[in-house]
């Protein structure tokens, strides 16, 4: 089967691939660029592990074919540090300890980062409603929800 | 399987109606995926139609407003002039999914993918929305309600594509709203919906109505009898309950494990009535 050649940007670098055409954006990040941050939970868009932001909208990665992502802007959880400077989001999910096993984490980031670039603001409700696309199944949303604020607070004072 | 990515309108519907196999078209994919992915579909060509010049766009013209096939529902939360114009349309598009879904799901695709529970659909039954048709050489508009048939099927012939949805501008003293039960806060399936649409009159008396159910039939189902008990009414205590009556009367549910038929009759009035009391004051009933 012959594959289709694909031009994108991801995390600000212009990259090629060949992928299957029924191949998704998110087989295509994980085992072909070894873009393993975004993780498959249920492969079906319900639980947010494999969100990345495509032209600036949060997606599952899981529901977009990687021969879409032609042309197109990617930001993936491996952009979000700048070396060894985590992002506020990540800095405030560690010491809140918004984490336990981490398979949802990187979801719950690129969501948490794609809500304050839109609401820098956000309430409780907020917040909460948009992490809604989000599964956590051993840290609970508490902790999360609370390194959003504090990673918010954070981010409007610099 | 095959992906293309056709320019025109004109092309995806010539490489629909002349594949050989399984095509589907693909706009936002969060029913295409998830169907390939649980086996129910194996397409041998994809038809993408997001590079389609307009597809991708909320146009307002002297008639009202055309949404392109490939507008994701997010894009019709943050249209002020269409959540002014409709917004129950736009707060029934909103519902659909989460955040990572809104950003890619669209109204056409939630209205071909033709489930009964379509989140979108009974608002747009409500809202008088028309469905612009293309195929290989033909261009028909026609109502959004002929389009689905039953549960996934659609009165759409091979290489035909849904281009866009059309909403009329609206007239003065209009409302419209839409409403869902489901069992928990948010992202969920319709058990039982509704939507309505109304025009008042100077003195507040409604004018026109349209009222649609969904998630209690085969397909959406418009309610022309809810229509006849609602005009001439300021919706008082008794209009309101002999709409709540005919809808509930309308209703041709199954039993199912997110609820039976009693309950899904039941509900169909109550959201009938609700979705109507809304409808009436963002119309500036009182």
């Amino acid at each position: 089967m012959a594959g289709v050649a694909v031009s994108t940007t991801i995390n600000g670098d212009n990259v090629e691939f060949l992928c299957q055409p029924d191949e998704t954006l998110l087989d295509v990040l994980r085992d072909r660029l070894g873009l393993t941050g975004a993780k498959e939970g249920c492969g079906t868009g319900d639980c947010g592990a494999c969100s990345i932001i495509l032209d600036d909208r949060l997606v599952c990665s899981c529901l977009v074919l990687g021969a879409e992502a032609e042309g197109r802007h990617v930001e993936t959880i491996e952009g979000m540090a700048h070396g060894d400077r985590l992002h506020p989001l990540q800095q405030k999910f560690l010491e809140h300890a918004a984490l336990q096993c981490g398979v949802c984490t990187p979801g719950f980031l690129m969501a948490a980062k794609d809500l304050l670039a839109k609401n820098p603001d956000p309430t409780e409700e907020e917040i909460r409603f948009g992490l809604a696309g989000n599964l956590c199944r051993c840290t609970g949303y508490d902790k999360i929800v609370r390194a959003v604020q504090d990673a918010a607070s954070v981010m409007k004072g610099a | 399987m095959r992906y293309i990515r056709p320019l025109s309108i004109e092309d995806a519907a010539g490489l629909l109606a002349g594949s050989a196999g399984t095509a589907a078209i693909l706009a936002g994919g969060s029913d295409l995926l998830v169907r390939m992915k649980g086996g129910f579909i194996e397409p041998d060509l994809i038809v993408d139609i997001k590079a389609i010049d307009g597809l991708g766009e909320i146009r307002e013209t002297a008639e009202g407003f055309s949404i392109g096939a490939a507008v994701p529902c997010a894009v019709l939360g943050e249209n002020t002039a269409l959540q002014k114009a409709w917004p129950g349309v736009v707060e029934a598009a909103k519902l659909i999914g989460s955040k990572q879904v809104q950003g890619r799901c669209t109204i056409v695709g939630n209205l071909c993918n033709a489930s009964p529970a379509a989140d979108s659909v009974p608002a747009l039954v409500a809202a008088g929305a028309k469905a612009v048709v293309v195929g290989p050489g033909t261009r028909r508009t026609i109502a959004v309600e002929a389009v689905p048939t039953g549960p996934g099927k659609t009165s759409l012939a091979k290489g035909e594509i849904v281009e866009a949805i059309l909403l009329d501008s609206r007239l003065p003293r209009s409302g419209d709203a839409y409403l869902r039960f489901i069992p928990r806060t948010e992202m969920d399936i319709a058990v039982v919906s509704a939507g309505v649409n109304l025009t008042l009159d100077e003195q507040g008396r409604v004018k026109s109505a349209r009222l649609a159910l969904g998630a209690v039939a085969p397909t959406v189902i418009l309610v022309e009898e809810a229509a006849e008990v609602l005009i001439g009414s300021k919706l008082d205590e008794a209009t309101l309950e002999r709409l709540a009556k005919v809808c509930s009367g309308a209703c041709r549910p199954i039993d199912d494990k997110r609820g039976t038929i009693e309950f899904r009759r039941k509900v169909a009035g109550v959201l009938a009535k609700r979705a109507a009391t809304t409808a009436y004051a963002r119309a500036g009933g009182k």
